[in-house]
């Protein structure tokens, strides 16, 4: 049995190596747009920072948060313990899993769909190991909690924007001057920015990369961080100019500019956050084929996830931005005009924390559908003009539709892969 | 290959600004009615009839940026202020701007002049319901602030302020009304009957400009209040 995988070896990391690439290129082109949208959509970000705060961003978050969540995908929906003496058909598994979510993100994007890069590959997994194994070899169980998820992820996020906005109203926007009081509590929301990511990144996600830090040495790193942020954030708003006039047409022409700045920051937070999730579902698979190769054919359920892998996602993300993905943040960006600094910043830190969260805990969530959740928490705020709710009738679509479109493909690819490589 | 993606089309275009477009249309309109009269009583036709065609335009204007506004307002929106009070608004304000093309209208064609005793009160009158046009207009300006604000704080008192002093100048208005009316029963024997039926048409649209106006007032009110 071990033959077939030290035979195919070089193949099967080769491909792994190819369509995770592909996959991470995906993501880049179209997921990030979506993530870095609101930031450029609110003015707070030119489109050019918004790419160069992506990749970097994207990249630190695949790498040092995107270790539970590549966990989850390499060997949490898949039980792998049936599978002892026939380690190719995971092998195979995987690639065709990859294969069908990147080609079902190809074809889903050409024509215009609203797919989630996550629902793709859980649903091509729990195909391939439903048809291809056996019902019992998906853990339905971590499907559950997934599927859970997904429909907390978006509620979650709301509730943490809307009380962020309502926080905002309160200390800044519905007070006497809201400029004066912007300078004052737009610091401390960097810093609060700072703290809550870095704190579950590193409470949650930084033992993959080596790193073991007591609760209270993580607090002390968490706050530091937040204190960085918060004096170059103070830096930067000093260097606003505001000039009264601006005031007259629309009152809180200034007061949004310092809101301009916490946008910065909390795009920061979303690139990370959806780096360290969304990575996972190109990357997971490929760690799952490397751990199996290497361990010439056994199927090793303790093994680290190497970390060139994760470096691997990082940049498939990066060249996917770079390559495709401006042309999507332009367009985004563009498109949403209604969303002014304040609200972006609400958004995009409820959505962020709570993909952070998720990813802390190795659940694969859409990013996307915790944005729009966020979005709508803001807008029961009565904060946004006008919100066009059909879109939750698309996500819901998305989510029928992908699941099983994903799981056909996975099968059928397996099959392939199975019939010219086994 | 690009598409519309799930966040951007969640933003939809806000029907403030289109609304307060459409108010400042409504305004503009109105305010020609003044100088409009004041061409007719000193008989130059010539300037009184571009004036007239001036606020039948911007009367058509204004009911194009209705019509864009209602076509631009799905019910699957979800906004700060229900979708019903909105198109109820506009069609309200809308129908100031009606007032406004009527009265030009009917003046011009019968190239009526306001009889010398109340031309005074007549034009005090006209100049606190354009007024209180001015004031709505003022108050659906700050829509947007309210929308920023989260209809909440500071921000609602001042709207209140505004409504309430939109009131006292309907009340001006209406006042002004009873006046004029009272002016002309005293003379009205002295002039053509049918003249005079025509006039007390006038007088009585003049004074629906401040109650429409107001009317808009207590609409925006009822956004607050929810």
């Amino acid at each position: 049995m071990e033959s077939i995988i030290i035979a195919n070896a070089d193949i099967y990391i080769a491909l792994a190596v190819i369509f995770g690439l592909f996959m991470a290129w995906g993501i880049g082109a179209n997921d990030v747009a979506n993530a870095m949208g609101t930031s450029v959509g609110s003015g707070a970000l030119t489109f050019k920072q918004a790419v160069i705060i992506a990749a970097v961003f994207e990249f630190a978050g695949a790498v040092l948060a995107g270790g539970e969540v590549t966990k989850t995908i390499r060997k949490g929906i898949i039980d792998v313990s049936s599978l002892g003496g026939t380690p190719e058909i995971l092998v195979h598994g995987m690639l065709a899993s990859l294969l069908a979510a990147g080609v079902w993100l190809l074809i889903a994007t050409r024509k215009g769909w609203p797919v989630s890069t996550t629902h793709s590959i859980v649903g091509a997994l729990v195909g391939f190991g439903a048809v291809c194994i056996g019902m019992d070899a998906v853990s339905w169980d971590k499907v559950g909690t997934i599927a859970m998820s997904w429909v907390i992820s978006p509620l979650l996020a709301g509730v943490i924007s809307y009380f962020l906005f309502r926080s905002i109203q309160s200390l800044v926007i519905n007070t006497v001057d809201p400029v004066a009081n912007a300078k004052k509590y737009v610091p401390m929301y960097i810093f609060l920015v700072g703290l809550v990511i870095s704190m579950v990144t590193m409470v949650k996600g930084l033992k993959h990369v080596g790193i073991n830090l007591t609760f209270n040495e993580c607090l002390g790193v968490a706050v530091l961080l937040g204190g960085v942020l918060m004096v170059i954030g103070t830096l930067l708003i000093r260097r606003l100019t505001f000039d009264p006039k601006e005031d007259k047409h629309f009152h809180y022409t200034n007061m949004e500019k310092i809101f301009g700045v916490l946008m910065i920051f909390t795009a920061m937070a979303m690139a990370f956050a959806h780096g360290s999730n969304d990575v996972a579902n190109a990357i997971g698979p490929v760690a799952a084929i490397v751990g199996i190769v290497q361990n010439a054919g056994e199927i090793a359920s303790k093994s680290a996830t190497p970390i060139w892998v994760l470096f691997l996602g990082g940049s498939g993300i990066i060249l996917g931005l770079v390559t495709y993905g401006h042309k999507v943040i332009a367009t985004v960006g563009s498109g949403i005009t209604e969303l002014t600094p304040s609200r972006g910043f609400a958004a995009t830190l409820g959505a962020a924390t709570t993909v952070v969260l998720a990813s802390g805990t190795g659940l694969p969530i859409s990013t996307t559908h915790t944005l729009v959740g966020a979005v709508l928490g803001v807008g029961l705020a009565r904060g946004i003009g006008a919100l066009n709710v059909s879109v939750i009738q698309t996500i819901f679509l998305s989510w029928i539709v992908t699941l099983p479109a994903g799981a056909t493909l996975a099968v059928i690819f397996y099959y392939i892969l199975a019939g010219t490589l086994g | 290959m690009i598409h519309k993606s799930a966040i951007t089309s969640m933003f939809a275009g806000s029907p403030v600004h289109p609304l307060q477009q459409h108010m400042e249309k409504v305004f503009e309109c109105t305010s020609l009615l003044p100088s409009f009269v004041q061409a007719l009583a000193t008989q130059t036709f010539d300037e009184a009839e571009s004036i007239q065609k001036q606020i039948s335009k911007l009367e058509n204007e204004a009911d194009r940026l209705k019509h864009e506004l209602r076509n631009n307002l799905p019910n699957s929106l979800f906004m700060p202020m229900p979708r019903g009070q909105i198109l109820e608004i506009v069609t309200i304000q809308d129908t100031i701007a009606n007032k406004a093309k009527d009265i030009a209208g009917i003046m011009m064609g019968r190239k009526m002049q306001i009889p010398e005793p109340v031309s005074q009160i007549y034009t005090m009158f006209l100049k606190s319901s354009v007024e209180a046009v001015e004031q709505a207009l003022e108050a659906v300006n700050e829509l947007d602030e309210l929308v920023e604000t989260g209809f909440r704080g500071g921000e609602v008192n001042l709207v209140l302020d505004l409504i309430t002093k939109l009131n006292k100048i309907e009340y001006a208005s209406d006042k002004h009304e009873q006046q004029i009316r009272h002016a002309l029963f005293v003379i009205e024997k002295d002039y053509p009957s049918i003249d005079m039926m025509f006039l007390y048409q006038i007088i009585d649209w003049t004074g629906e400009l401040a109650d429409i106006a107001q009317r808009v007032g207590s609409r925006l009110q009822l956004l607050l209040a929810r």
